[in-house]
């Protein structure tokens, strides 16, 4: 054999427990109620902390304002650091740093593992899937609840006080959960599958990473209770300077957010540049490990800038610095470019996954080969390296920069190229296909509809002129809510249906399904829709009083959005009943696709694969029967062992392919 | 191989999609294209009260006649693959052709995506900078104004949370009416007095950033008389949603007579205003009634602010010890001697010029 | 399914919790009960340099008399329309210059002045005496009306919890507007940034419906 499995398991695969380890074990005590004491009691120690440092007479702000900013960042910031270490994530750095052997990790089995920090890809995945639902779910119902007062134009039902916190968390949790919807869940399962690796590159990360996630999602909750924030997701200085203290959750909450997002792209980008299997050529590998590859390029580089931001928020706020306020030497300008410097590559941070899975999908279910590839590929990439140059395209009416208007109209508009690549993938993947239209590809064809509109719309955004017209209305609300929800949720979703019986080794239930898919499809683009025409005729975001004659428009959103949360009530019952009450063994490979992740048996080996395969091909070889398999688990090296000079480098024929 | 891309029936059967698709997009569009044009753009906002509104209702129009053929072919696109190419889910396995790539189809692809773009931008850079800025805001000093001298100046202050509108041109007299000639360029001077507002008047398709001591100008020319509405567009506050109101745009005429009576109605008050500045309006980040960060450079004793009356005023508040009963009365007028302050009582300061009692 | 229904009921139970947190406004003060059509409206207000109680007693507040005579920390009103208010002011706080000096004009009243200790005024110079404490303005209607000021070292300077007494040194500032007669909530505030502490002056009560702004609700 060429190419043993201890071989290339020696690659630089070592460093976890030895394949053999997966009996049954009982593993550290430390779980999610631990962690929960160690938040509530590191927040209650930051408190004391922050009110022994500011007490007295030193800190007038604090006395005056009744709110003592420095008492809730240590608060926040112990309670995180207790939170991780109640999980149990400092025990092996800690452990290393005192010169100690760090204790055993053993993995274990049953559902207890979900509970606790875990260096098995497949489980943190399977944490995240749970973690992004709770963002998801949460930030919707704030969603509807925004809907609920924007029924009646001057009649109000939760006040200007509470709409303003609710708008503004709704927004900060659903940017937070959407950096981490595709790469967290399905990038962190599917990627080592899909590579040919048996675990991702930091294991260790990985599972900070999402313990990490989920405490920022409690680190913005606690700006309910701490009086909220008044700024919106984009938290805007000086008004940031100016809110009440729920904007000391929002800037912590963004900055672990910010730590576990820079952590899981960087994980994520070295897993796929290093942990490839033998053969996996870049031009073999899936195309939605090239979104992933994007994503985490613009994880990596995009969002330690925010972090920045947010960290000279902090010092406002406490130290009374004047970093962001003009009076005293700072700027507005400044949060402003460091916010949307992170905000729009952020943007593709929450597209480039959606066009992953989309990509990913057609092929199964068109049977045929995902058509220019490379281009595809390529489009990934330039989306990623041309986000870093439209920032301030959020800004063409602020005074900053005129004269720079053209250029980043321009590198917004040029983004639009590499985003037509993958309508050129898609509509070139149909063509003359044999298309089923199973669940996950209704998802991937409405991601396609929905994307449509809201790039489309991102043109008359980019436009500086009409920029004029629809910059900061409705307009751009529905457009972004077009591309996020209609791209990225939806791919989410589709990719949930596909994958779920991968990751679970259960099937959901199709009726359920499907009445999920019209409900969210359809209500979805009638609640989003009208937003277009409200925007157009007038109405500025995050208001709640808006002119009577767009309460009809508004109502029809407003309703709808019932509706399009009910739709996420049908697919909780079919998650919960069919993964968890009633599960449904689903077929080893219920699409019947090529790819990779595909191969192995259900439920998954703890490592993966029990010897590492040698790629023999791209998984898209639809209509070539005579195209070599994806992968060699050594049958095809034991059957050919006098050849196998030849399959190490293993060259796929290419005689099933044609150019048109 | 049967229905391969490269057999001629490979290419019988893509001419035959091509032309089954093409031909109704075609003459879709040649439907829809002057419908844009005639009937839709008149109907599209802003309305045409000003040049900006009007140019910004065109380059709507000019995007959505590029627009509209791409979303129509893409659906149409995708409609006719859901139902011509579609199998039935429970028809046995069956793939499609091989068609890994088209090097014809990439690249007319991207040629095609490459000249609308680049047209689409020359297009907007030409009707930006033509039109001096198209309404926008343009920062502190613009490089693309209007070709006339005669422009009239109106300073607009965003505070939390209101407007008002200062007429340098007429005493800087400050009032919460936005009244504008018909016929006329306007310089709409944005500024903030705290944090950052966005002036949007919605008919007169000006949008600018009020940002705290900037000065963003946005330019427009009125043509038709009306009433518009000015609304915050970036969130300021709790009471963003309630931070609008209307002016109006009237004749020339109408205007002197508003604008004259209105400066000698307002005089007594205008006396008490700050010079019209354009950058300078706002006074210092702490509240009137006490700031965040200390009003008082800490290596002097007073600090001295300069007001129109020409008397100095200790802004003690900022270092008033927290005690709310020892909040002491920051407007007290403090004149400041050598050798320290001396508080005078002071009578209220009140003004009726009405003559009316009430 | 037993457990289910307990989820479900705690479920419940939460986000029955959450949107009653979520729904708490300010108590609204009813002044159309028993009023007689065409008899004008009495509103009576005090301004309070801290309000001395709860989670933020360190905050300037405005309280209001109900028709009971009772003083309620709230700022929402109802109405009925078409009706004329006099408003009476007992402001208690001290006054500072003011940042926007249009400020300190009177508008939108009945008559065009209010009057300050029986005194007739329709603008206060805020960088003479004792400068403006708070307004009284809703911008939909037009009103402004600033409130003049007293001295914060005066021994009498109201230092108790909110409601101050009569007692204590204040200004008293009346005006009279009508209600209008398009139903629907307006929106009323304070213009001076009286958020002690805060950025601009703005933060903390003035972004708190029930201290330095509210709505008053006019109904038909």
């Amino acid at each position: 054999m060429a190419i043993s499995a201890t071989a290339s398991a020696g690659l630089g695969q070592t460093g976890g427990p030895a394949p053999g380890a997966a009996s049954p074990a009982r593993g550290s005590r430390l779980n999610v109620g631990t962690a929960f004491a160690g938040a509530v009691l590191g927040y209650l120690f930051g408190h004391w902390l922050g009110n022994a440092i500011v007490s007295g007479d030193l800190y007038e702000v604090a006395f005056n304002t009744s709110t003592n900013n420095v008492a809730i960042f240590l608060a926040l910031l112990f309670g995180v650091v207790g939170w991780l270490a109640g999980i149990g994530a400092l025990n092996y750095p800690i452990a290393k740093i005192m010169g100690k052997e760090a204790p055993a990790e053993i993995p274990e089995e049953g559902w207890a593992r979900f509970l606790k920090f875990t260096l098995d890809h497949k489980v943190v995945g399977i944490q995240y899937v749970v973690g992004v639902l709770m963002f998801f779910f949460t930030g919707g119902l704030i969603a509807m609840a925004i809907r609920t007062e924007l029924l009646n134009p001057t009649s109000h039902i939760f006040g200007p006080n509470i709409y303003i916190q609710l708008v503004s968390e709704h927004g900060s949790i659903m940017m937070m959960m959407a950096t981490s919807i595709v790469v967290g869940p399905l990038g962190n399962f599917l990627v080592p599958l899909m590579i040919g690796s048996r675990r991702m590159a930091f294991p260790r990360v990985e599972a900070l990473s999402f313990w990490v996630f989920i405490s920022g999602l409690m680190v913005i909750l606690t700006a309910f209770p701490l009086g909220g924030f008044q700024t919106g997701w984009t938290g805007y200085a000086p008004l940031q300077e100016q809110s009440s203290g729920g904007m000391d959750s929002y800037l912590m909450g963004f900055g672990v957010i910010g730590t576990g997002m820079i952590l899981a792209g960087f994980n994520m980008a070295v897993s796929i540049i290093t942990y490839r299997a033998p053969g996996m050529r870049w031009s073999r590998l899936p195309i939605f490990a090239w979104s992933m590859l994007g994503t985490a390029g613009l994880l990596t580089l995009a969002t330690p800038v925010l972090f920045a931001g947010v960290y000279m928020g902090a010092l406002d706020r406490t130290a009374q610095t004047a970093l962001f306020v003009n009076a005293h030497g700072g700027s507005s300008f400044l949060w402003e470019n460091l916010f949307w410097f992170f905000g729009h590559p952020e943007v593709y941070i929450m597209a480039l996954p959606g066009f992953g899975i989309a990509a990913e999908l057609l092929p199964v279910f068109t049977r045929k080969p995902l058509f220019a590839y490379r281009v595809g590929a390529a489009g990934m990439i330039g989306v990623g390296l041309l986000s870093f140059f439209v920032w301030q395209h959020h800004l063409f009416q602020s005074g900053i920069n005129p004269d720079m208007r053209p250029m980043f109209m321009l590198t917004t508009e040029l983004i639009s190229i590499p985003t037509g690549f993958i309508y050129l993938v898609g509509m070139g993947t149909l063509w003359r296909a044999k298309i089923r239209l199973e669940l996950p590809m209704l998802f991937v064809l409405a991601l396609y509809f929905n994307f449509l509109f809201g790039g489309i719309t991102g043109v008359y955004l980019s436009d500086v002129p009409i920029n004029v017209q629809v910059h900061g209305s409705f307009f751009v609300m529905a457009h972004f809510h077009y591309t996020i929800m209609g791209g990225l949720v939806f791919a989410f979703f589709g990719g949930l249906y596909y994958w779920l019986p991968r990751m679970t080794g259960s099937m959901m239930n199709e009726t359920l399904g499907r009445i999920h898919f019209w409900m969210m499809f359809i209500f979805f683009n009638l609640t989003f829709f009208p937003l277009f025409i409200v925007g157009l005729l007038g109405m500025p975001r995050r208001v709640f009083e808006y002119a009577p004659r767009l309460q009809t428009l508004n109502d029809i959103s407003s309703i709808s959005s019932y509706l399009l949360g009910f739709s996420f009530v049908v697919f909780t019952i079919n998650l919960v009943w069919t993964q968890f009450i009633s599960p449904k063994p689903a077929p080893p490979n219920p699409w019947n696709s090529k790819g990779l992740e595909w191969t192995m048996p259900t439920p998954l080996p703890f490592h993966n694969f029990s010897r590492i395969p040698v790629i023999l091909s791209d998984p898209y070889r639809y209509g070539e029967p005579d195209a070599l398999p994806v992968a060699d688990f050594g049958e095809i090296a034991a059957a050919t062992s006098s050849t196998h000079e030849g399959l190490a480098g293993a060259q796929p024929t290419s005689s099933g392919t044609e150019e048109v | 191989m049967k229905g391969m891309p490269s057999t001629p029936e490979g290419r019988r059967l893509n001419r035959k999609h091509l032309t089954r698709l093409v031909i109704p997009w075609a003459i879709l569009v040649i439907i829809i294209e002057p419908f844009i044009w005639f009937v839709l753009r008149n109907h599209l906002p802003p309305g045409h009260m000003t040049d900006s509104a009007t140019g910004i209702q065109f380059d709507e129009a000019v995007v959505t006649m590029t627009g509209s053929p791409i979303v129509l072919g893409v659906l149409m696109y995708f409609g006719y693959a859901v139902t011509v190419w579609r199998v039935p889910r429970n028809a046995p396995l069956e793939d499609g052709p091989p068609i890994r790539s088209n090097i014809a189809v990439q690249a007319a692809w991207i040629a095609i995506t490459s000249t609308i773009v680049m047209s689409m931008f020359v297009f907007g850079t030409y009707e930006l900078v033509v039109p001096a800025g198209s309404g926008g805001g343009e920062g502190p000093t613009p490089i693309w104004t209007p070709a006339t001298h005669k422009i009239l100046p109106i300073q607009v202050i965003g505070q939390q949370w209101r407007w008002t509108y200062r007429y340098p041109t007429f005493g800087g007299f400050e009032t919460d009416a936005l009244v504008i000639p018909n016929n006329t360029e306007i310089a709409f001077h944005v500024t903030s007095l705290d944090v950052i507002h966005d002036f949007w008047a919605y008919q007169l398709g000006v949008k600018a950033d009020a940002n705290p001591q900037v000065d963003n100008v946005a330019f427009t020319k009125t043509q038709h008389t009306g009433r518009f509405v000015v609304r915050c567009d970036e969130l300021c506050g709790v009471w963003h949603g309630a931070m609008y109101n209307y002016g109006q745009v009237v004749t020339p005429s109408q205007f002197m007579a508003w604008a004259t009576s209105t400066e000698k109605k307002l005089a007594p008050m205008t006396k008490t205003l700050p010079p019209v500045n354009y950058a300078g309006y706002t006074p210092s980040a702490n509240g009137a009634a006490g700031g965040y960060y200390p009003a008082i450079d800490p290596f002097s004793k007073v600090e001295e602010t300069a007001v129109p009356n020409g008397k100095a005023v200790e802004d003690t508040s900022a270092l008033r010890r927290t005690n709310p009963s020892q909040r002491a009365g920051a407007g007290s007028t403090t004149t400041k001697t050598p050798t320290g302050t001396i508080k005078k009582p002071t009578t209220p300061p009140v003004t009726n010029t009405s003559g009316k009692v009430g | 399914m037993i457990v289910l229904a307990v989820f479900a009921v705690a479920g419940s139970l939460i986000g029955y919790t959450i949107a009653d947190y979520l729904r708490a406004r300010p108590p609204t003060v009813n002044f159309t009960a028993g009023h007689a059509t065409g008899q004008p409206v009495n509103l009576t207000l005090q301004t309070v340099g801290a309000i001395g109680y709860g989670p933020t007693p360190n905050w300037v507040s405005y309280l209001t008399k109900s028709p009971s005579g009772k003083w309620v920390h709230t700022t929402v009103w109802k109405v009925p329309e078409n009706t004329r208010i006099n408003v009476t002011v007992y402001e208690y706080d001290s006054g500072s210059p003011l940042r926007n000096q249009a400020i300190g004009q009177v508008t939108g009243v009945q008559g065009g002045t209010a009057t300050l200790n029986g005194k007739p005024f329709n603008l206060i110079n805020s960088f003479q005496g004792n400068g403006v404490a708070h307004t009284f303005t809703m911008p939909a209607l037009g009103i402004s009306v600033p409130l003049y000021g007293v001295n914060g070292s005066a021994k009498t300077f109201c230092s108790t919890a909110a409601p101050c007494h009569q007692s204590a040194l204040h200004n008293t500032i009346k005006f009279s507007f009508m209600s209008g007669n398009h139903p629907g909530e307006y929106r009323w505030q304070c213009f001076v940034p009286c958020g002690l502490a805060t950025v601009d002056g703005n933060g903390g009560p003035m972004q708190a419906v029930g201290y330095m702004g509210g709505f008053m609700k006019v109904v038909a």
